[in-house]
């Protein structure tokens, strides 16, 4: 449903995100893990079109997010990090704005709004004006923004900040519900979220993809299996099929490329450490490595920053 | 087109929840009132004199209707400047600074829908405010019989200079997050487009003195005011307006960019 392709984005002082790429199947809800400041909201804001990219592609049910910004836009809900509240308007006013420039048709105008408020437990606030609610409050309106005209993905910008427990499991009881017909992709900082909702993360930190896994998996690498992200110039499939072969090496994949040099993500049997093994290959075979980094390790070092104090319900 | 309504109709609702909306029309009402009072009495005192000199070298025509609402409306320029600022100033600064904006430029809306749609609120509600000034031209109405054509081209004049304060003061409210400092750089931008005005009285040769009084955003309003059409005086204020149109667009792709 969503294909992200080497997306990079450059701002006048710094590299936001570089060459991230990953896929959302339909119905699937994926979990953007990161800490602050790495490259997730900048990431969600390219998908719904917020902004260019300076390199890569997204595509979004089959159309380019640059070439057919509406196309994309159309099939998008998007609740923002802050959600986007008109404040002097009441919940039903700022909702019929929203559905009006979403081209909700007329007539269904109000069947959907009901429906929205429904759906984010906000029917009854629906007369109340927006300033006076609380923050939990609004972060639904702002949830159910994002669910009108039905779009058939949606991307939220961490939906539970700033609301109390009870209201953080009725949010992700929502976002559950929502798989299946819609889309998701969510981003968090908080890492039992991920575990509680998600189907699939995908772990950055500093503008780079570092791991794309199911919660599970990412556990169990916790506990200590091996992964190595490889960037190597020189042929991908010959790479891939060698380093296939090699003693210790489970799998590898290909996680991205730029200029023709790949990012590879090679699983190794546990407690084996392969990485001059891996190094000793691409120097015989005449490739060029670039870099070379034990992802166990860093993603310790992730994890470490992750905010995982939140209490288990 | 839907979408362009419901940004013209949203915006014109938050112009009339906050106070904004009463306090410009207020100002707008009374200080026109006190306007026209001024320039009727002025009239009135030079009509007296002029029948007292009719006396001693014999009558003389006086378009007196038409000397009060061309003063009248001429000033309206000047009450303008002051009050257009404060019309655009919250257009996208305070979208920009609540994070609304994310929210329209995500919409299913292009750029230039989004423009537009500012734009004409900020245009219905001048036309508001120029409606309200048909309170004293209509005594005029009621008490003489006013040549109309003047006045026509003279709201014509006023309508092209508001629809290009208002793409000015738009595109500056694209700069910034704050409301004020919109306010107080299109007001002295409009300013600057005054007083070229007066630089041009100044100016040594000739050729400069003809690009200033080209430049002044009020030197095209006279023939307007004086019953005069000149397409010329027309495409000044309409290039003017969508000069500043284009570089609300343009400012508004370089925010994404920037993000």
């Amino acid at each position: 449903m969503i294909t992200v392709e080497n997306l990079t984005k450059r701002f006048a002082r710094k590299t936001a995100i570089e060459s991230v790429s990953f896929q959302v199947e339909k119905g699937e809800i994926l979990g953007f893990l990161g800490p602050n400041g790495a490259g997730k909201t900048t990431t969600m804001r390219i998908i719904t079109g917020f902004m260019p990219a300076s390199d890569g592609t997204v595509r979004v049910d089959g159309f380019d997010v640059f070439e057919n910004p509406i196309d994309v836009r159309r099939r998008i809900g998007y609740l923002p990090e802050n959600p986007p509240l008109y404040l002097e308007m009441t919940v039903v006013g700022y909702l019929r704005f929203v559905a009006k420039i979403k081209g909700v048709p007329k007539e269904k105008i109000d069947l959907e709004i009901q429906r929205v408020m429904e759906r984010a437990s906000i029917t009854d606030v629906a007369d109340r004006i927006i300033a006076k609610l609380s923050k939990g409050y609004k972060q639904r309106v702002g949830l159910a923004q994002a669910l009108i005209g039905d779009p058939p993905v949606l991307i939220l910008d961490e939906p539970t900040i700033g609301l109390d427990p009870k209201q953080i499991h009725e949010v992700r009881e929502l976002i559950k519900n929502l798989a299946g017909n819609h889309t998701v992709v969510l981003s968090t900082h908080i890492l039992p979220e991920v575990e509680q909702t998600c189907h699939r993360v995908v772990i950055i930190d500093r503008g780079k993809i570092v791991a794309v896994d199911t919660p599970q998996n990412l556990r169990f690498q916790l506990q200590g299996a091996e992964r190595v992200f490889m960037e190597i110039q020189g042929p991908a499939p010959e790479i891939t099929s060698k380093l296939k072969a090699m003693p210790g090496v489970i799998d590898v994949h290909t996680v991205g490329s730029n200029d023709g040099r790949h990012r590879f993500q090679i699983e190794g049997e546990l407690k084996k450490d392969i990485r001059s093994d891996l190094a000793r290959a691409v120097v015989q075979n005449g490739w060029g490595l670039y870099e070379l980094q034990s992802v166990t390790m860093s993603l310790e070092d992730i994890f470490l920053k992750l905010t995982t104090a939140e209490e288990r319900e | 087109m839907r979408n362009i309504l419901a940004i013209i109709e949203r915006e014109l609702r938050a112009y009339f929840i906050s106070p904004v909306a009463y306090v410009v029309l207020t100002i707008f009402v009374f200080l026109s009132g006190l306007f026209f009072r001024s320039i009727l009495a002025q009239v009135l005192q030079m009509g007296l004199m002029s029948q007292l000199q009719a006396q001693q070298l014999g009558p003389r025509a006086m378009d007196m209707p038409g000397m009060i609402t061309r003063g009248f409306l001429s000033t309206m320029s000047v009450i303008l400047l002051f009050v257009m600022p404060m019309l655009t100033m919250g257009l996208f600064s305070e979208e920009k600074k609540r994070g609304t904006i994310e929210l329209l430029l995500t919409a299913p809306l292009t750029d230039l829908q989004v423009v537009l749609g500012k734009f004409f609120a900020g245009v219905t509600f001048f036309l508001i405010l120029l409606l309200t000034t048909w309170i004293p031209t209509g005594f005029l109405y009621l008490y003489s019989s006013p040549a109309s054509g003047p006045i026509l081209t003279a709201y014509l004049g006023l309508l092209l200079y508001g629809l290009a304060l208002i793409a000015i003061g738009l595109f500056i409210s694209t700069l910034t997050e704050n409301q004020i400092i919109a306010a107080v750089l299109s007001f002295g931008t409009i300013m600057v487009l005054w007083l070229v005005d007066v630089l041009a009285n100044n100016a040594d040769s000739t050729t400069g003195k003809a690009v200033l009084t080209y430049l002044s955003i009020i030197s095209h309003l006279d023939d307007f005011m004086k019953g005069v059409l000149s397409t010329s005086h027309i495409i000044f204020y309409m290039s003017l307006m969508l000069v500043a149109l284009f570089l609300t667009y343009r400012s508004i792709d370089s925010l994404r960019w920037r993000g």
